[in-house]
């Protein structure tokens, strides 16, 4: 079934309360053609590794605006692991430091997305690196 | 599992018995198959068909910003603190234009992430109508083999007449907010009439208690004792009437309406208890009946669905369209063109049945 919408979760770890940029993209993608489950605020990287494994995703898209990235982000990115979902593509976006980016980039986030770029740039890029559609 | 294997059952076989031992992972892939009508999702569900029926599947619906998903949150923790586990099937629309969706019923449901007990999976209706996706019914069958004790089904918000989730649960929940309408509004055919269950939501608003009495008493039977259960289902002619291929509905009866406040978990107790009163009569009355409503539901639209798709198909694209465009132009009827459909596909079964003794 290649024509599956590719499915993405957008989820805000940790507590910074600013969630509008996270609505925006999801609003976005959704014009793009992609299937978005929403999740909020504050989560957990616990809540954010279950939710992406019932809810089989093919992205997993982290809103960060806190600074707190370099913790949680790597935690987030194990604990996908650790439920066995290796091959879903993790991208983060918000406020990072270019200097985390290598960093980021080994420990399996794909891309970091900051102030400026477009939904289109950001729709591509998943169009290109999500996994297979013909999973099912 | 990102690598295919090429027998379908073979993989179907793997994901349902991985899924139904527990694998979480499994059951989302599954429930992933199962949503794309892929043959490995058609595979599965006959496999796991016979382990299917145990739980009670409860349908929540109502208008967009009723309260359904905040409900289903404060109903999660009732069941939970009962030892219940719980499965949750999510429906979000779909966008007409892009296909695209937001599924966004899980934001008021995170607290039970953490919790083994509880599965939830959004699905976006990808076109269907009705207030479910298409593929709605087969994702229960999976959570309900899974050997969760309830599988709650959450419909897109809906408006009148969007009932079909009456015929995809054993047991209908209607979500109305407060003074959401008028007398008439309580008698209008559709929604209010599959209610098995009325809940009010938002019981600490001001109107909760007045909308309340006013759907008892409008919903409340017009003569005879008619609203018993009992009664309900001693119709007859039900499965068979007209030409309709879904057996219809037993006739209406009073639901019990119940007052709820999701943000406090006022009232769902109470709420629960009538799921469980209705629950222990399973095996007979209103749910026994519900299922027939279902297995009909899902044996008309896979007919439905393999009709078309054979009509659609490559082999026949090109005699199909020639008609429909035929009948744009006014040359041929819309009854005539499906007839003709018809016939040439009964005509190729008849050789494919003598080509192959």
């Amino acid at each position: 079934m290649s024509d599956r919408p590719i499915k993405v979760l957008i989820a805000k770890p940790g507590l910074d309360g600013h969630d509008r940029g996270a609505k925006v993209l999801a609003r976005g993608l959704r014009d793009e053609g992609f299937e978005v489950v929403y999740t909020g605020l504050r989560q957990t990287p616990e809540m954010i590794a279950t939710a992406a494994l019932q809810e089989d995703v093919d992205v997993v898209g982290l809103s960060i605006l806190s600074g707190a990235h370099m913790t949680l982000l790597p935690r987030i990115c194990d604990l996908l692991r650790d439920r066995g979902l290796d091959d879903v593509l993790v991208v983060a976006g918000g406020i990072v430091p270019d200097e985390d980016v290598p960093r980021l980039r080994e420990i399996g986030v794909a891309a970091v997305f900051g102030p400026g770029t477009t939904i289109g740039e950001v729709a591509a890029f998943l169009r290109e690196r999500a996994r297979s559609r013909d999973i099912a | 599992m990102s690598s295919r294997a090429p027998d379908p059952a073979a993989r179907a076989e793997a994901l349902a018995t991985a899924a139904l031992a527990g694998d979480r992972r499994a059951l989302a892939r599954l429930l992933t198959v199962v949503e794309a009508a892929s043959p490995v999702g058609e595979a599965a569900v006959r496999t796991i068909h016979t382990r299917a029926g145990r739980a009670h599947v409860v349908g929540v619906t109502g208008a967009p910003g009723a309260g359904k998903s905040t409900l289903v949150n404060a109903m999660l923790r009732e069941l939970r603190a009962r030892g219940r586990t719980v499965a949750v099937v999510a429906v979000d629309p779909s966008s007409p234009i892009t296909g695209g969706a937001i599924l966004g019923d899980r934001v008021r449901m995170q607290e039970h992430a953490s919790d083994d007990g509880v599965f939830i999976r959004s699905m976006a209706a990808r076109g269907h109508a009705g207030g479910l996706a298409a593929t709605t019914n087969t994702a229960v069958i999976v959570l309900d083999a899974a050997g969760f004790d309830l599988v709650i089904v959450e419909t897109v918000g809906t408006g009148q007449s969007e009932v079909e989730v009456a015929a995809a649960a054993d047991t209908t929940i209607v979500l109305e907010a407060p003074e959401m309408g008028d007398e008439v509004q309580a008698i209008k055919a559709g929604l209010l009439e599959v209610a098995d269950i009325v809940v009010v939501s938002k019981g600490d608003r001001p109107g909760a208690e007045r909308t309340a009495n006013l759907l008892r008493t409008m919903l409340a039977p017009l003569a005879g004792p008619h609203d018993a259960d009992e009664a309900a289902v001693e119709d007859e002619d039900r499965t068979t009437s007209g030409d309709r291929t879904t057996p219809r509905r037993a006739r209406p009866r009073t639901p019990e309406v119940l007052i709820t406040t999701g943000a406090t978990g006022g009232g769902v107790a109470a709420l629960i208890d009538a799921l469980d009163r209705r629950r222990e009569r399973a095996g007979s009355g209103p749910i026994a009946d519900a299922r027939v409503r279902r297995a009909a539901t899902l044996v008309w639209a896979i007919v439905a669905e393999r009709v078309r798709a054979d009509l659609g198909s490559r082999e026949r694209a090109a005699e199909t369209r020639a008609l429909i465009r035929d009948v744009a132009a006014h040359e041929v009827d819309p009854y005539a063109a499906a007839d003709a459909l018809l016939a040439t596909r009964d005509a190729s079964v008849r050789r494919d049945e003598e080509g192959t003794p």
